[in-house]
């Protein structure tokens, strides 16, 4: 039986962690890993064609898009980021716990990590409610009165589609938070073993690059 | 073909392990099963399925072209059923079928796994497959769209018909190959046995791994871009609608940026199918191993690149024009590698004419002629007068059809005794193959014709002058489609009552044979050492089915 | 030569100026593809027959192509699909660059039509005359979704977008009727979404402009073409009139502001009309396509729900013709003597 790294106390593999068809942990453990870089990958695409839209229609509309973009409110945009910064260093943190073979503090960053995911959302949902009240809507439902030069309208639909797509995955990256958060509290992480964690990881950190590029587009430039 | 003594003593006896199809005969065991075998049956089973149901629109279709005015079925349903006819063919035949059904039973036992690197994502992928092909299919049957595959905005976004549960299972579609794209790719990484490096693979294998980076990387443009049209039905977001400032070619270059890539898709895998088939029936070692499997490679890449030469005509400038043109030139220059290397490796080979090598001469001829169609076409000029009409029809059945599909069958033919341990009626399949042949040709040669002509794709009436070319092709199609329905009765006749085959009827070097036909669940009953090039026939024996007692 | 191939590959006429080197690089590249893959099936069947297996344990040499055959395979084709690309790129940018001594005439397609309008003139649906040898730019935009002017005749074809124009330009050398054909799938009247192009004989070109310009339009000149719902030549308001007359409309409708069985049709475009249920609707094409189509859904207030639906009696240019009509009665816009002006009243925009 192989092991990563030197196996501290409390340190013991999860029963039948090691599939049939792989040959060792180390292989399987790089098998993973790859396989969520190569997810990582099809996310990026898939967000690539929205970035795509938005050059394109900011290079169309470039006075209403800095128009809409000065009225987002920057405060809110920024603290969100700082959250999602934040919740990756906790999310890193968690790795570091369960490879330290502590696994309750490994536990604590990981609800950690979830409080700020969920901030994330709450003041997305402040900022969803305020373009409601003020009708800086997508597309058809656009009737924002300080902006009323063509292309504003343009500007929501792509905010609304681009924030709502990574908003979606801040959910989905909450249910592996916590579905990661619940074998935590089972004991499965430790030094021996903890790529799971370390996968969750890679999809968390991949969700908050996405908004590291989201937030310049839409609320700096 | 004689096996060595050891073989023999071991087929007399009973086989330590019950063989994948009998390991475990309920349905539940196949429904819940991590065997990539039995999920790469449950994909062919199901491919074949919706291949006819696909087919069976055609057919339909052609009916109706028979005649140029309103007849046998009004405007509404001819624009449905070309608009299923090519979802079903290209989202639910042509994208799985020579991957999630082939690959995934043949790609683990070439590189000497016991399976793929996740096998329960693996039986995800065909339940998402599944799921989307119920999602599209149920919206098709309630008011279902009549946009044509291409879904084109403005036209897919304002369409009275019921798209967005089409475009929905488009969507989910595009996951499960997705998912099998992956699985491949670790697999191939991180499970080859050991000896087994780079240059030693197999070259199905580089086909699927050049294919599964296709599949990965540009199915998410897809997703976005079908989300995108969702949206913009349901809440009016407006980012083709060009009353809201939107540009609806955008659509086109997102949709293309996956589209066109996808036809690498289609065609990389059935040129891995011929590499492989070319060299068991030839006996003989691949011409040029290296130019075949980087070539594939070349494909992958650049088919990236070249998205814009469907946009010749959609108002874009002229430099696009011939930066698109000329790139297409490029990716057209590695399918001529692999056809001279292919007619290569039968040069001083030792070839048996057997139902898949009939498939092999038809595949390669199709390939041309198609494949040097599409060059035709991307010398933009010329795709002005045919873009959008029935010569781009013919130029993509050709390739799809006449190439993908004929490999399609000789996998079928080549890896039916590998899958299911039975013989079938090789006469019956020269039948088959000589009426698909010949009924493809006379679908599709007066297809050309008619685009030379002037026909416009996507035409439930027609001018008048059309219409000897339209009977010629409806003619074509139901002596094709007596074609395919032979080939399921000999198969299944054969599944039933056929003969027990020899464990590697037909002598091939390839690894898969090195293990019993039908494989046992795991595969190996110890996992071999790879130490020889693939497809190497210096020698005549085959490699001995490796066994433990 | 030309002409043998051209028929043995189905090409249609080569009636502009594009069409002979068109042709010319089809040959070309056709034929190459033709004897490419016999070749290649053919060395196929060749090879089987040479080198089929002569016993079971035959083996086979283990033979790689030298360097200088790899090359080869990839510069052969390379050159030939080069120079393709080059031969059809001179083309296809001169099939995209006007020349400045072009005739502009404006494209408006719409499901399921095409409308020609020149600039110092008359309208039309469908049905695009132009000069023979002449240079003829076309201004093309949609109103609703893509559609695509293929001229096959001409070799030309271009997509029509809406929201942007797009242009397509070409020399008719022939004279002759020339189909249209819409190659970009538009709903289900694409497939009848055709038109014609005339190309007439210079001076004939020129006595049809002058007669439509002196608002003759009732003086048919060229010959009824084959598609049933090409309406006569002329200008459309003329056309509505016409129609108008034929269909009934004036039995109900006036033209000079008396009320009558229907409301009247002066100053009607623009107009918002409150309706018998309370809610007031603006009175733009939408609404006088429904009326004419779909009469009893919104009623105008005051009036009653006696009007017959034209479903099926009308064509949709005699639609496009009468709405235009209905447009052209503003009240400073109404002639009340012979005509003496341009046919072509402007239209008080919305």
């Amino acid at each position: 039986m192989s092991h990563e790294a030197s196996a501290g106390a409390g340190a013991r593999l999860p029963p039948g962690i090691l599939a049939h068809h792989f040959s060792s942990l180390s292989r399987q453990n790089e098998a993973m890993q790859l396989g969520m870089w190569l997810f990582l990958a099809t996310e990026i695409l898939l967000f690539a064609g929205l970035f795509t839209g938005y050059s394109v229609y900011r290079f169309q509309f470039p006075e209403a898009f800095a128009a809409c973009s000065r009225h987002l409110e920057l405060s809110l945009g920024t603290v969100n980021t700082l959250v999602l910064i934040t919740s990756s260093l906790t999310v890193a943190l968690s790795i570091h716990y369960a490879r330290s073979d502590r696994p309750r503090a490994a536990a604590v960053c990981l609800v950690l990590t979830l409080l700020f995911a969920l901030t994330f959302l709450g003041i997305k949902f402040v900022e969803y409610s305020a373009h409601f009240h003020e009708k800086s809507l997508p597309g058809k439902y656009y009737a924002f009165e300080e902006v009323k030069i063509p292309g504003a309208a343009m500007f929501f639909s792509l905010y609304f589609l681009m924030t709502g797509l990574h908003g979606l995955h801040v959910v989905a990256g909450m249910s592996v938070l916590s579905w990661l958060l619940w074998r935590t509290l089972q004991g499965r992480y430790s030094s021996a073993y903890y790529t799971g964690l370390e996968l969750g990881g890679l999809y968390w950190h991949l969700v908050d690059l996405v908004w590291i590029f989201l937030y310049p587009l839409l609320y700096l430039i | 073909m004689r096996l060595s003594e050891a073989d023999s003593h071991a087929l007399a006896g009973a086989p330590a392990h019950p063989d994948y199809l009998h390991d475990g005969t309920t349905v539940m065991s196949w429904l819940n099963t991590r065997d990539h075998k039995r999920v790469g049956i449950m994909f062919l089973v199901s491919v074949i399925f919706f291949f006819f149901v696909g087919g069976l629109f055609a057919l339909l279709m052609r009916f109706k072209l028979l005649q140029p005015g309103p007849f046998f079925m009004d405007a509404l349903s001819y624009n449905r059923m070309f608009t299923l006819h090519g979802i079903i063919m290209i989202f639910l035949f042509l994208i799985p079928a020579i991957p999630s059904a082939f690959g995934n039973f043949v790609l683990p036992l070439m590189i000497g796994a016991r399976d793929v690197a996740f096998p329960r994502l693996n039986l995800a992928s065909f339940y998402v497959y599944l799921s989307g092909a119920t999602i599209a299919i149920w919206g098709m049957l309630h008011g279902g769209a009549d946009t044509g595959w291409t879904f084109y905005a403005p036209y897919s976004t304002t369409s009275p018909t019921q798209v967005a549960p089409v475009l929905l299972g488009a969507f989910v579609l595009g996951f499960s190959s997705i998912l099998t794209g992956l699985n491949f790719i670790v697999t191939v990484h991180t499970l080859r046995a050991p000896g087994l490096n780079w240059m030693k693979m197999p070259l199905f294998v580089w086909s699927t791994y050049a294919t599964s980076i296709i599949q990965i990387l540009a199915t998410p443009v897809l997703a976005i871009a079908l989300l995108i049209v969702t949206v913009e039905r349901i809440g009016g977001f407006g980012l083709f609608d060009p009353a809201r400032g939107g540009d609806p070619v955008l659509f086109q270059h997102m949709f293309w940026f996956y589209s066109h890539p996808a036809v690498y898709i289609m065609i990389l895998p059935a040129m891995g199918v011929i590499s492989e088939t070319v060299c068991a029936f030839s006996r003989k070692n691949p011409f040029g191993y290296r130019a075949i499997a980087f070539s594939s490679l070349g494909i992958a890449f650049v088919g990236f690149f070249t998205w814009g030469h469907h946009l010749f005509v959609a108002g874009q400038s002229v430099f696009v024009g011939g930066a698109f043109g000329l790139l297409s030139m490029f990716v057209g220059i590695f399918t001529a590698i692999k056809v001279f290397n292919w007619v290569g490796t039968m040069y001083r080979g030792a070839i048996t004419f057997k139902t898949p090598f009939a498939y092999i001469c038809g595949f390669l001829y199709f390939l041309v002629f198609g494949g040097m169609t599409g060059v035709a076409l991307a010398t933009t000029s010329l795709d002005i007068h045919w873009h959008d009409t029935y010569f781009v029809v013919a130029h993509f059945h050709f390739i799809m059809v006449g190439a993908s599909v004929m490999a399609f069958l000789a996998a079928l033919h080549y890896w039916f005794p590998k899958m299911f341990g039975k013989t079938y009626h090789e006469g019956w399949g020269l039948v088959a193959a000589s009426l698909i042949i010949l009924g493809f040709n006379a679908t599709f040669i007066p297809q050309f014709l008619l685009g030379n002509f002037g026909m416009p794709r996507r035409y439930y009436q027609y001018p008048e002058h059309f219409q000897a070319l339209n009977v010629a092709s409806t003619a074509g199609a139901t002596l094709l489609g007596f074609g395919f329905v032979i080939i399921v009765i000999y198969l299944g006749i054969a599944l039933r009552w056929g003969s027990r085959s020899e464990e590697n009827p037909w002598g091939s070097k390839g690894f898969e044979w090195l293990t019993a036909s039908p494989p046992p669940t795991h595969n190996f009953d110890e996992i071999p050492t790879i130490t020889q090039m693939p497809h190497d026939y210096r020698t005549h024996e085959p490699p001995g089915v490796i066994r433990v007692a | 030569m030309n002409e043998l191939l051209r028929r043995l590959l189905f090409l249609p006429d080569q009636a502009s100026s594009f069409a002979r080197d068109f042709d010319q690089l089809h040959y070309f590249v056709i034929l190459t593809t033709f004897v490419m893959s016999t070749a290649v099936g053919l060395t196929a069947i060749f090879f089987f027959i040479r080198y089929r297996r002569r016993s079971e344990t035959q083996t086979t040499p283990h033979i790689e192509p030298p360097a200088w055959m790899e090359a080869l395979f990839v510069v052969v084709p390379l050159t030939f699909f080069v120079a393709w690309f080059f031969l059809g790129y001179r083309e296809f940018v001169r099939q995209n660059t006007p020349p400045i001594d072009t005739m502009d005439v404006y494209v408006m397609g719409k499901q399921w039509m095409w409308k020609f309008a020149y600039p110092d003139g008359p309208n039309s649906i469908n049905v695009l005359r132009v000069p023979a040898g002449q240079n003829v730019r076309l201004l093309m935009t949609s109103r609703d979704v893509i559609h695509s002017f293929y001229v096959p005749e001409f070799r030309v074809k271009m997509d029509v977008l809406p929201g942007r124009y797009t242009e397509l330009w070409f020399n008719a050398t022939t004279p002759g009727r020339y189909q249209i054909l819409c190659a970009e799938y538009c709903g289900a009247g694409h497939s009848i979404m055709r038109g014609e192009v005339i190309a007439l004989k210079p001076q004939e070109y020129e006595d049809w402009a002058a007669s439509q310009r002196r608002g003759l339009a009732d003086r048919q000149d060229g010959q009824p073409t084959a598609l049933d719902f090409t309406p006569p030549l002329g200008n459309l308001v003329e056309q509505g009139k016409r129609v108008a007359a034929d269909q009934g409309c004036l039995k109900c409708h006036t033209t000079d502001g008396t009320r009558h069985i229907g409301p009247t049709w002066l100053d009607l475009y623009g107009r918002r009309e409150r309706l018998t249920d309370g809610s007031v609707v603006l009175v733009d094409e939408a609404y006088l396509t429904e009326s004419m189509m779909d009469p009893a859904l919104r009623i105008v207030e005051g009036f009653q729900p006696v009007m017959p639906s034209f479903q099926g009696k009308l064509a949709g240019p005699e639609t496009a013709a009468l709405v235009e009509f209905i447009k052209s009665l503003q009240s400073d816009a109404v002639r009340t003597g012979p005509s003496e002006g341009p046919a072509y009243a402007p239209i008080r925009g919305r």
